[in-house]
């Protein structure tokens, strides 16, 4: 199992992951992409017929939240007051399409950095290398954020909810998955030391 | 420190502050996120020392929220899309809110 990042040069770092924790990765990288992608409203019905700014830029954002939780914790209202639903929707039409891509942007740097490293190629016990420049990292932290919202939403993780977790049986797919959750809150954690 | 601040003083004081800070930006606890990504993002995205970041990370942690900055509507909108860019859960309000 991995001992996480170590920092090398110039505000890089360094990991050495074993094959299945780097399939891991980036496939839940891929998850996010996914998820991400798909949940895209149609832009010709999401466009704001009523907006020539909008139209004239060319902002084609939705204007309701998401249905899936996930997506609605990846992509939360920009106003936390009750009677904000217009400025929510406004917010969320010009920012959403953008939030989208950056978050794609930094998942499939993710997927990039473990194919370089040969996670694809890799025989069962080789060791894969991922080795990250500084824009890498910052994109790495994004993304495990986001990937550990996703995990951590859909198990509805609550804080000091330890006990819930440790109360179920080995074989509970649940339980397989929170583990999955604290070892890329390990991973993320030495990523952010790394830096310092 | 002295008190005795003059009448023009006080007119000068005021239209300098509150016109410039009328909405905030407020970061929600998440169960998710961690602390020391947190103060991290605090540092990156503000600028802030690492004293003030851990000081808001930690209000953000122990009190459920935090306001990290505070500017016109449209700065703040920077702010919580850049928030939400790093998966901390972020909204704006006005500042009396």
């Amino acid at each position: 199992m991995t001992s996480g990042f170590t920092r090398v040069h110039r505000g890089g770092a360094h990991a050495r992951f074993d094959v299945a924790e780097a399939s891991l990765l980036a496939s839940l990288a891929g998850q996010v992409i996914e998820l991400l992608r798909d949940g895209v409203p149609d832009p010709q019905v999401a466009a704001d017929d009523d907006d020539p700014l909008a139209q004239l830029v060319g902002i084609d954002g939705p204007g309701d939240p998401p249905d899936d939780p996930v997506l609605a914790r990846l992509l939360p209202d920009g106003y936390s007051d009750e009677d904000a639903e217009d400025a929510n929707a406004d917010f969320r039409r010009y920012t959403e399409r953008g939030l989208r891509d950056g978050k794609v942007a930094n998942a499939q740097v993710v997927i990039a950095s473990l194919r370089e490293a040969g996670a694809d190629t890799a025989g069962v016990d080789d060791p894969v290398d991922v080795e990250l420049d500084r824009n890498a990292v910052y994109a790495w932290l994004r993304c495990l954020t986001d990937v550990r919202l996703a995990v951590g939403t859909r198990l509805e993780v609550a804080e000091g909810d330890d006990d819930r977790w440790e109360a179920l049986p080995d074989d509970d797919p649940g339980k397989a998955m929170h583990d999955v959750y604290e070892w890329l809150g390990y991973v993320q954690e030495t990523l952010v030391h790394a830096l310092r | 420190m002295s008190t005795a601040p003059s009448e023009v003083e006080e007119t000068e004081s005021d239209e300098r502050v509150l016109p410039d800070l009328p909405w905030i930006t407020i970061v929600w606890n998440d169960p998710v996120n961690l602390m020391s990504y947190v103060a991290w993002v605090f540092r990156t995205h503000f600028g802030y020392s690492e004293a003030k970041a851990d000081k808001l990370m930690l209000a953000v942690h122990q009190e459920g929220k935090a306001v990290v900055s505070n500017g016109t509507r449209e700065a703040m909108e920077r702010d919580v899309e850049a928030m939400h860019g790093y998966g901390l859960w972020a909204t704006l309000q006005k500042a009396d809110a």
